[in-house]
């Protein structure tokens, strides 16, 4: 009977708790580590990853963007699109501060938008079809395209196109502004202190205009600058959140075992970083279609993501990652399958020549990956010789042409027409640069397909065009795409709703609160 | 000849060191025959326990290679790197110290100071930067270890052949009319080599310390594997799996050990003061 009974306790005890669980708490403090230190936290002029993620939660976009990248409202409470697909009416909300006092208007955006096109070289990218921005009154701005952009809604994130106080940044040098050191923003949190080497405090921003949030007190994001002593912070409870990336992949599994820890790959939706090894095009025997394609089957990418990557991650398809807009996975396939890699080698005369492997120096997991991608190459015949160099070393390499396959990973900023078409278009060839159309692939259909892509209206007609483009590429293989990465965020079951966005962490302290 | 063997077999030492080197180089040179399969080939599941399958009997690193093939294939990298840079330091310091010892003066004095150039800058920081800026291969790493070891063997040679050249039987070739490369070939280095031989020994032990120290830095060939990557490479998982770093460890700690040992047997052996205390 007491067994019973003590059943009967437990689960009472678990379904009040989950049914408490869903009322947010107010109050706490939130240890977070920041990796590395942010070279400064004015996202209108520094856009690394630390400073995204620290200054996402100071700073506001217009919109806020779903896991599936939907767009949803933030200082814009509702927008419309005109019948042409030219004219986007964005109504801002009312009462919005900035945190010195002074109120949120169609000035700032305004002001912004002019700031960030000279300051952010993607939002100045992202902009270039914007004929002009007006405010007709207080709380309306309206963008007037020069034609149809398809992605358009998708360029109002926070890390991408940050509001900018007017008031203090008008007829100022940007660059020697104070309020770099001190950034004023209209977000959830306001920056409180830095102590280099040491923490970044955020607090409340208790006239937040989203009544009750946000629920907590404090943010400290913690620089420890050591991969080993990060996992060790959280291991002693130092800290409580440990974004992705700030431990190496062969600590996750130890630290998602410990208890009161909760794990999870969401929140990188936005920016779906894709890994593909650079295959250069322009010589050699990678210039032939079937040697690439023999890559494609020699390397086990399962392998790689079970083992390198500790089963995180998904083996990529083609050149979208499944998160992104008008992803299809009606591609050619490439399974692991050496004997058609060897098959394919011969077929093209490959003689064992020579060739040099770039791998990253992003660290132990990029290093192990790329003598596993070594292997399986030498595994079909090919003879290959690895490069060992620097990040400064490797993007000199890269951005000369100077090697035949080199590791990469980029962003895909949830749209093809802002992140995939880049790598692939002959126009954005160029040499001294590590992204865009590193490989020297050129192919006037894919050209066409990608410049169509972008203004095509409606939905239905950029998927049909999209689609062709991915099968078009995963066919002649430019580049080998390997996996869609994950970077999980570790932390403790305590922190609820943190990442609840297509961006996670980067904006998520908004709806983040303590089961205390 | 025979006086010699006899001598190094009669010191502890000498006997244990000679059988550690010959093992490591019979592992070098046929260990590789018994394992046909490249060192880098994903055999098993990735941090196998050692002793669990015979097959991979230390078991394997973290992309599930064969530890015990990375330390026969390591001992082949370690020992030749040992060796050859040596070779190559011995060559260039030889020369130098003779010259100096020998012909003194002004080019006593330049040779030194360039030497002395070299002995100024801390060897293992030299090292690591010459092999970063050449790019981490093989022939780098064993021209920076040379780089940085032959200094010790020039000043050591020159000291041998300063107090060697004013004997009575240097100054009887001298005066007899031979050449200056016919003396110090064949009258004074000969007598100069025991010392060298000793250092030499010493040297080839320090060189593959630091050729593991610089594969555990990263900077070692990256297709060829080695010792001191295996122990680099494995350091970040020790709390997972203490066989990566431990075997090949142990490994770099005997060979090491064991060329001491010789350096010590050959010292009491080709020590005319102590040999003539023990007989």
């Amino acid at each position: 009977m007491s067994k019973r009974v003590l059943l009967g306790l437990l689960l009472a005890c678990g379904l009040s708790a989950s049914a408490l669980a869903q009322e947010p708490k107010t109050g706490g403090v939130i240890n977070a580590v920041i990796q590395p230190e942010p070279p400064g936290l004015m996202l209108a002029m520094i856009q690394n990853g630390p400073t995204q993620m620290v200054s996402g939660n100071i700073f506001e976009g217009l919109l806020r963007y779903s896991p599936k990248l939907e767009p949803q409202p933030e200082l814009a409470e509702s927008w419309s699109v005109s019948e042409d697909a030219k004219t986007y009416t964005f109504k801002l909300r009312k009462g919005v501060t900035w945190h010195d006092g002074k109120p949120f208007t169609a000035a700032d955006v305004l002001f912004s938008v002019e700031m960030l096109k000279q300051t952010h070289a993607r939002a100045r990218n992202n902009l270039a079809q914007v004929d002009k921005v007006e405010a007709p009154d207080d709380n309306t701005v309206v963008f007037t395209l020069k034609q149809p952009f398809g992605p358009f809604l998708g360029i109002f994130e926070v890390g991408s196109m940050p509001m900018v106080p007017k008031h203090l940044y008008e007829g100022t040098d940007w660059k020697t502004n104070p309020y770099n050191n001190a950034p004023i923003g209209t977000g959830p949190f306001m920056f409180k202190e830095w102590q280099k080497g040491s923490f970044i405090r955020l607090v409340k921003n208790p006239n937040y205009y989203e009544k009750g949030k946000p629920y907590i007190d404090e943010i400290y994001w913690q620089i420890i600058p050591d991969a080993a002593a990060r996992s060790v912070a959280y291991e002693t409870g130092k800290v409580d959140v440990l974004p992705g990336g700030s431990v190496e992949n062969f600590d996750v599994p130890r630290l998602s075992k410990l208890k009161d820890t909760c794990v999870t790959g969401a929140g990188w939706e936005f920016f779906s970083p894709l890994a593909w090894l650079w295959l250069n095009n322009r010589q050699g025997p990678l210039a032939d279609k079937r040697v690439r394609q023999a890559i494609m089957y020699a390397i086990d990418r399962d392998f790689a993501k079970d083992v390198i990557w500790n089963g995180l991650g998904k083996v990529a398809t083609g050149p979208s990652a499944s998160t992104i807009k008008y992803y299809t996975d009606d591609v050619p396939k490439y399974p692991y399958d050496p004997a058609k890699a060897k098959a394919l080698l011969k077929e093209a005369g490959y003689k064992g020549e020579k060739i040099r492997l770039l791998p990253l120096a992003y660290g132990e997991t990029w290093q192990r990956w790329g003598e596993a991608v070594k292997q399986n190459l030498m595994d079909v015949g090919m003879s290959i010789e690895t490069i060992s160099t620097d990040v400064a070393g490797g993007n000199q390499k890269i951005g000369d042409w100077d090697y035949d396959i080199a590791f990469t990973y980029l962003y895909q900023y949830g749209d093809p027409a802002l992140g995939v078409g880049r790598n692939y278009v002959s126009s954005a060839i160029a040499k001294g640069q590590v992204f865009n159309n590193v490989e020297g692939y050129s192919n006037p259909e894919i050209d066409k397909l990608f410049a169509d892509g972008a203004v095509a209206t409606p939905d239905s007609k950029r998927k049909e065009i999209y689609a062709k483009a991915q099968k078009l590429l995963v066919e002649d293989v430019p580049v080998a795409w390997m996996l869609e990465l994950q970077f999980p965020t570790i932390m403790r079951c305590k922190v609820k709703n943190l990442i609840t966005t297509g961006i996670g962490v980067n904006d998520g302290f908004k709806d983040a609160w303590l089961d205390k | 000849m025979k006086q010699f063997w006899k001598s190094i077999l009669k010191s502890p030492s000498g006997v244990i060191g000679l059988v550690i080197l010959l093992l490591a180089i019979g592992v070098a040179v046929f260990g590789p025959l018994l394992f046909p399969n490249s060192p880098w080939r994903m055999v098993q599941r990735p941090f196998l326990p050692p002793f669990t399958l015979s097959t991979v009997p230390l078991g394997t690193d973290a992309l599930g290679r064969d530890v015990f093939a990375g330390m026969i294939f390591g001992a082949r990298v370690s020992l030749l790197v040992g060796l050859v840079s040596t070779l190559v330091a011995l060559v260039v310091g030889i020369p130098i110290g003779a010259m100096a010892g020998y012909f003194g003066g002004r080019i006593d004095d330049a040779l030194m100071r360039f030497t002395e150039f070299f002995q100024t800058i801390p060897s293992f920081a030299l090292a690591i930067v010459l092999v970063a800026i050449l790019q981490p291969s093989i022939y780098s790493i064993v021209t920076s270890i040379a780089v940085v070891s032959w200094p010790p063997v020039a000043r050591l040679v020159r000291g041998e052949v300063l107090s060697l050249r004013t004997r009575e039987y240097v100054q009887a070739a001298v005066v007899t009319g031979q050449s200056n490369s016919w003396i110090i070939l064949r009258e004074i280095l000969p007598n100069a080599l025991s010392p060298v031989i000793v250092l030499a020994s010493l040297m080839v032990a320090t060189a593959i310390l630091l050729e593991s120290s610089l594969s555990f830095l990263g900077l070692g060939d990256p297709n060829l594997i080695s010792w001191g990557y295996m122990v680099g490479a494995g350091r970040t998982v020790i709390r997972q799996a203490w066989w990566i770093t431990v075997f090949p460890g142990v490994a770099i700690l005997i060979s090491v050990l064991g060329l001491n040992l010789i350096g010590e047997g050959l010292n009491d052996a080709l020590n005319p003061r102590l040999s003539r205390e023990g007989r």
